[in-house]
C-alpha cells in the first residue's frame, strides 16, 4: 500500500466536492486519480518525471510534464478551487514564488512537507550529523531536498507573505494522526499539512 | 521473398473512394467530384466505436502500415507505432488512414486528369487548407459508417489535422493526439517552405506546373526542396552522431562531388523523392502548413478558438526538434486547459529532431501506448 495514501485522504477531506484542482508534483496521478474518483474533482497534474508522467497517463490522469522551477505562467489566474503541493515544496527552486503562484492561480493552496523540526531531525543535527529520517531518506550529497523548514519557518514565511492558514495537520511518517501530536507538532508531527488562502 | 515481421499487419490493399458530392474549398475552389484512396487495418467492431483515423503530414501516404507486397522494401511509413501490439494495436483498434487530396499517391491531386479539359490539373488544381483535408476525412467516414473515431491521430501536419478535426467536427471524435505539430507556423517555418517552393517554382522545367505536357518535372526543384526538407527534420546533434564530418573514400578530392557524408546523404534523400513525389503536390502541401491557424479566426486567440472542442487530447513533442519544439505543442496545450478540457502532454527525450515523431523511441511507444489503453477503455 502507497504509504502516501493516508496523506492524500486528509487532502481529499479538506477538497469540496467537484471542485477544479491542480496538482503539482502530481507523481503517479494517485492522489488525483483518488480525486476524481470519490469527490469528482477535475483538473490537472504537473509532473517531470518521465516514468511518473506515463503512470499517471496510464491512470486515466491529465498530465502535463512541466519544471516547476519555470513557473505556472501557462494558466490564468483563479483557474483552480486548490492547487495542491504534496511533499513537493522543498525540492523546488523558489518556494516562496511557487507559493504566490499557488494563490495566484487557485483560490486555496494546500501544501504538504516533511518537517525539519521533528525530534528525530533535531537528534540527529545534535549529534553533529546531517538530518535524516523516514520521510527524509537521502543523504545530504544526494537530497533532492534544498529547502527544507520546520512548521514554524512555513508558518513565518506565510505572515510575511499575507497568507491566511484555514487548516493543518501533522502526522507520522506513515501519515496517522497520534496522540501528542497536537501538543508538540513541530517537535513530534512528521509530515505537515496546510490548507490556506490569501488573507 | 523475405518473411513479413509477425507485428506487422501484413499484406495491405489500399481502397478507393469516389465522392460526386462537390466540394467547396477554403480557397473558394471547387471540386465537383474527387477519388479518396485510403488503407484499414484491423476490424470495425459491431457498434463502430473502435475507428482511430492517422492523418498523414508533408510527404506522407494512406499506406501507414504493412506491405504491399512481399517483395516490397519498406513497409508504411508509420509501420513502428502501426500494428499488432504496438502503440496503436491492430488487434484492438480498427485503423483508417486516408490520403489527402492535392497528394500524389492516389487521391484527387494535381496531376489527376481535370474532367473539364481531360488533361492533367497542374497549376489549375485549387489550392487545399487543413481543413479541408478535415472536410473530406469526414466524408471518408461518413461512407465506411463511422460516426466517432475513437481517435484522430498525426504528426506534425497530421497533427494539425487532429487539431482542426477537434475544432471542426467536436462530437465526432473522442481523442484528439496531437504529435510534433504546431498550432501555426512561425516566420522561419514559412521561411524554409518559400525558399522550398522558389527553387521548384524557378526550375525550368516547372513550365508553370503543367510540366506534365512536357513530359518532364522540374528535378533539380524538387530535389533541393527535399534536401532543405530534411534538413529541418533532423537536429543538429544527430546529424553530428550520424555524419559528423566524415568524409567517402577517406580523402577530399578538391572538386564538386560528394565529399561528406552528409552530402551523400541528402543526395541519397533527393534521389529517393524524385520520381516518387509530384512538384505541384510539394507546393500545395507546404501553402497547407502556411496557412494553417485556426486562431487566425479568432484574433489570434487560439484558446477561443478551440472553445468548441470535446474530445480529449494527448499533445506530444520531442526536445530536439527545432522545426517544431516543445513550446509550440505547449501552445496548444495551454489552449486546451483554458477551455478546461481533458489535456495530457509530454516531451519525449529524443535525439533525432522532428522525425522522432516516426521513430520507435522506447518512451514514446510508453506514452502512446498507455494512452491508446485509455482511448480503448473510455
Amino acid at each position: 500500500m502507497n504509504s502516501r495514501r493516508l496523506d492524500f485522504r486528509i487532502i481529499a477531506d479538506w477538497i469540496r466536492p467537484q471542485s477544479r484542482v491542480l496538482d503539482l508534483g502530481c507523481g503517479d496521478g494517485t492522489l488525483l486519480d483518488t480525486l476524481a474518483r470519490t469527490k469528482k474533482v477535475s483538473g490537472y497534474g504537473l509532473e517531470l518525471d518521465d516514468q511518473r508522467v506515463t503512470e499517471s497517463i496510464r491512470r486515466g490522469v491529465n498530465v502535463i510534464q512541466t519544471d516547476l522551477d519555470a513557473g505556472l505562467s501557462e494558466f490564468d489566474d483563479h483557474s483552480f478551487d486548490y492547487v495542491i503541493l504534496s511533499l513537493t515544496l522543498q525540492a523546488v527552486k523558489y518556494p516562496e514564488q511557487l507559493l504566490r503562484e499557488m494563490l495566484r492561480v487557485g483560490t486555496e493552496g494546500i501544501v504538504t512537507f516533511p518537517n525539519f523540526g521533528y525530534w528525530v531531525n533535531r537528534l540527529r543535527l545534535l549529534r553533529g550529523r546531517m538530518p535524516m529520517s523516514r520521510a527524509l531518506p537521502h543523504e545530504w550529497y544526494d537530497t533532492p531536498n534544498i529547502h527544507l523548514c520546520t512548521l514554524q519557518d512555513f508558518e513565518d514565511l506565510c505572515r510575511k507573505e499575507k497568507i491566511l492558514i484555514l487548516e493543518s495537520e501533522v502526522v507520522d511518517h506513515e501519515h496517522r494522526r497520534r496522540l501528542g501530536l497536537s501538543l508538540f507538532p513541530n517537535l513530534l508531527g512528521e509530515i505537515a499539512l496546510y490548507r490556506f488562502r490569501r488573507a | 521473398m523475405k518473411a513479413i515481421p509477425p507485428d506487422s499487419v501484413g499484406l495491405v490493399t489500399p481502397a478507393r473512394l469516389r465522392i460526386e458530392q462537390p466540394l467547396v474549398l477554403s480557397s473558394g475552389g471547387v471540386l465537383a467530384s474527387y477519388e479518396l484512396v485510403y488503407e484499414t487495418y484491423g476490424t470495425l467492431n459491431s457498434d463502430h466505436s473502435n475507428a482511430v483515423l492517422i492523418c498523414h503530414a508533408l510527404s506522407g501516404s494512406h499506406h501507414v502500415a504493412g506491405y504491399h507486397s512481399a517483395e516490397d522494401a519498406k513497409p508504411g511509413w508509420w509501420e513502428q507505432h502501426i500494428g499488432p501490439g504496438k502503440s496503436i494495436d491492430t488487434r484492438r483498434f480498427f485503423v483508417v488512414a486516408c490520403n489527402n487530396i492535392g497528394s500524389c499517391y492516389g487521391s484527387t491531386g494535381p496531376a489527376s486528369v481535370n474532367p473539364a479539359t481531360g488533361r492533367p490539373y497542374g497549376p489549375d488544381f485549387p489550392m487545399v487548407t487543413v481543413r479541408d483535408w478535415v472536410e473530406t476525412q469526414a466524408r471518408l467516414a461518413d461512407a465506411l459508417g463511422i460516426t466517432q473515431w475513437a481517435a484522430v491521430v498525426g504528426g506534425s501536419l497530421g497533427g494539425m489535422q487532429a487539431l482542426r478535426w477537434a475544432i471542426d467536427y467536436p462530437t465526432r471524435l473522442r481523442h484528439a493526439i496531437i504529435i510534433a505539430a504546431a498550432p501555426k507556423l512561425t516566420a522561419q517555418n514559412i521561411a524554409f517552405n518559400e525558399v522550398a517552393r522558389q527553387a521548384i517554382l524557378t526550375d525550368p522545367d516547372f513550365h508553370g506546373g503543367r510540366f506534365y505536357d512536357h513530359n518532364t518535372e522540374p528535378r533539380r526543384g524538387l530535389r533541393i526542396a527535399r534536401m532543405l526538407g530534411h534538413i529541418t527534420y533532423l537536429s543538429e546533434d544527430i546529424m553530428r552522431q550520424k555524419f559528423g564530418r566524415d568524409i567517402r573514400g577517406g580523402t577530399l578530392n578538391f572538386d564538386y562531388q560528394v565529399a561528406f557524408e552528409v552530402e551523400s546523404y541528402l543526395r541519397h534523400q533527393a534521389d529517393t523523392f524524385v520520381g516518387r513525389f509530384d512538384a505541384n503536390t510539394y507546393l500545395l502541401m507546404t501553402k497547407a502548413l502556411d496557412y494553417f491557424d485556426p486562431a487566425g479566426e479568432t484574433d489570434g486567440d487560439l484558446s477561443r478558438a478551440l472553445s468548441r472542442v470535446q474530445a480529449a487530447s494527448l499533445v506530444l513533442s520531442f526536445t530536439s526538434d527545432w522545426r517544431f519544439p516543445p513550446a509550440r505543442s505547449r501552445e496548444i496545450v495551454k489552449a486546451l486547459h483554458d477551455n478546461d478540457l481533458d489535456v495530457s502532454y509530454a516531451e519525449i527525450k529524443a535525439p533525432h529532431g522532428h522525425d522522432a515523431f516516426l521513430m520507435r523511441v522506447p518512451r514514446y511507444v510508453d506514452i502512446f501506448s498507455a494512452y491508446m489503453e485509455r482511448v480503448a477503455t473510455a
